[in-house]
């Protein structure tokens, strides 16, 4: 290639970095709204519809307020690592991004092991967490960091065994082959949500730990550590942990879509339905499974800690362990295994 | 200079950079964050070499569970690290040795790579033979079909490994609480709560 080319593909690949990034953060703005007003609907409240109509520009107003005022840094804090965490926190959900496949081919790097990459972005995701709790210098900034970081590695084991499941069906670690494994004349009941039908939902439960939602939000209950790892953060820091965390739960609800919900194809598979665009599909998936998220926040009460641990490793870490075995069983001696 | 040559100087020399930083730096919880750069680099190093499913797994390992472990330790310990260092004088002789053994073994194995490319490569001969085939599928053909056995063996070390630890901790101490979840749960209301009518001025026998 000649030093032209090279450019010319490093500005498209930033060019549509910058498009995905503008999308998705204009998404989660309202993915954040739609969270309130669930969360309200609820409640029988009406939630916040003070700015604009319905409360649209709602996130907007808040993005103005958190940039605007004053961040604070504690005396006794590590300056330079508590500037960094949050720092740390949003860039990793961010970069998670960049292998999702929106459409057919639409990934800005459609790579091999697309999976794993993702499986290794989110498990970095607990340093910032750490890094923000013990530079905060304060205790329940700590307490609510060690208990992040203990359930975030609980949930992952079993994370990742519901994804070798999903592996063993569809023969890549490439997202997009993925997508195109659940590509049948079923519609959508050839996708996997069907077939690993208790791999979905415990890939739901540990994805709602793994972003610490309720009712697995303990590392920042506010009843115990008012805020946990967050507390002693305030502006544009405190913005950006709030946007991380939003990120994550974007993208763990973008992984589900990928591996259970077909991702980009139409439910239904013949002709008005086909044509609509496969990234319209791929919103609606991911924003299904994100009112999945709003309800169980709104309806489940938050659960014990030992609770919590006990689920991760006494039940959903056997259950997905024994289903790995099973399913390559099953498609060995079926015969359904892929590339057999 | 390509760019995958430009890449490579960059991910080398932060990998060096931290891993220095890592004995350098005062503060141990800085240590861990700079171990961490290292192994994200190294992890860096190995998608320039085509190892993309070998730099992933790196990172999820390392990264994601080992250096948290580390990190957690560190955090937690009160480990008084100027104590730590007054020994400094007197371990110098042996770790001064140490390190000059690593240095001439790498020197070797660098050398007699540049001298002759043939020598390293001739044990992986047969491995990385097929040109169409992803990591994951030369790694796994290794792995769980040619050396089906070692990878079986070496799974039973571990576990028995993990087996002597639990058996190590695991103390039962009498007398002490537990709570069982099936007894927990199998609670009812009748079994928790009583109602009473209680009559008026004269309370109830408890």
């Amino acid at each position: 290639m000649t030093p032209l080319e090279i450019l010319g593909t490093v500005l498209l690949i930033v060019l549509k970095s910058f498009v995905l990034l503008a999308a998705l953060l204009v998404f989660i703005a309202y993915a954040l709204l739609a969270d309130r007003k669930i969360w309200a609907a609820v409640q029988l409240r009406r939630g916040p519809n003070v700015v604009g109509p319905f409360g649209l520009f709602q996130s907007f107003a808040d993005l103005l307020k958190f940039v605007l005022k004053e961040p604070v840094i504690p005396a006794g804090a590590n300056k330079a690592i508590y500037l960094l965490a949050p720092l740390v926190f949003a860039m990793l959900a961010l970069s998670s991004w960049a292998v999702i496949p929106l459409a057919d081919g639409w990934a800005i790097a459609d790579i091999n092991v697309g999976i794993t990459y993702i499986f290794a972005i989110s498990s970095l995701g607990v340093y910032g967490v750490i890094m923000g709790g013990w530079a905060s210098n304060s205790k329940y900034a700590f307490l609510g960091a060690l208990r992040s970081a203990a359930q975030m590695i609980s949930y992952e084991v079993s994370l990742g065994f519901v994804i070798i499941c999903v592996l063993l069906c569809a023969g890549s670690l490439n997202l997009s082959r993925i997508v195109m494994a659940q590509d049948t004349s079923l519609g959508l009941f050839g996708w996997y949500w069907l077939w690993l039908f208790p791999m979905f939902v415990v890939f739901f439960i540990s994805a709602l730990a793994e972003t610490n939602r309720p009712p697995f939000d303990l590392p920042e209950a506010e009843s115990e550590l008012v805020a946990g790892y967050m507390v002693e953060y305030s502006s544009t820091p405190y913005l950006l942990f709030m946007l991380g965390e939003y990120v994550a739960i974007m993208s763990m609800c973008a992984l589900g879509t990928v591996l259970f919900l077909g991702g980009w194809l139409s439910p239904i598979p013949f002709a008005p339905f086909t044509w609509v665009p496969g990234v319209i599909w791929f919103i609606l998936k991911a924003s299904f499974l994100f009112f999945l998220f709003a309800m169980v926040k709104s309806i489940v009460p938050r659960y014990r800690y030992d609770q919590l641990m006990r689920l991760g490793w006494k039940v959903f870490l056997p259950i997905s362990l024994v289903s790995v075995v099973v399913v390559a069983f099953v498609l060995k001696l079926t015969g359904l295994a892929p590339g057999a | 200079m390509t760019a995958a040559a430009a890449f490579f100087y960059l991910f080398a020399s932060v990998t060096v950079a931290s891993g220095f930083m890592v004995i350098a730096s005062r503060n141990p919880v800085a240590s861990v964050l700079f171990l961490i750069l290292a192994f994200v680099n190294a992890a860096g190093l190995f998608v320039l070499m085509g190892a993309e499913f070998l730099a992933m797994i790196l990172v999820v390992v390392y990264v994601g569970a080992v250096a948290v472990l580390f990190l957690f330790v560190v955090m937690m310990l009160d480990v008084d690290f100027a104590e730590l260092r007054q020994g400094f004088q007197q371990y110098l002789p042996i770790g001064g040795l140490i390190g000059a053994i690593f240095l001439v073994e790498l020197l070797l194995v660098v050398g007699s790579w540049t001298i002759d490319p043939g020598l390293v490569q001739a044990p992986l001969g047969n491995v990385a033979s097929a040109e169409n085939v992803t990591n994951a599928q030369a790694l796994g053909r290794v792995i769980y079909t040619e050396y089906a056995y070692f990878f079986q063996l070496a799974g039973l070390i571990l576990l028995v490994a993990m087996i002597g630890a639990i058996v190590l901790t695991l103390r039962d101490r009498p007398g002490v609480k537990r709570q069982d979840i099936s007894v927990q749960n199998a609670r009812t209301q009748k079994m928790a709560v009583e109602t009473r009518k209680v009559p008026s001025r004269q309370g109830v026998e408890v």
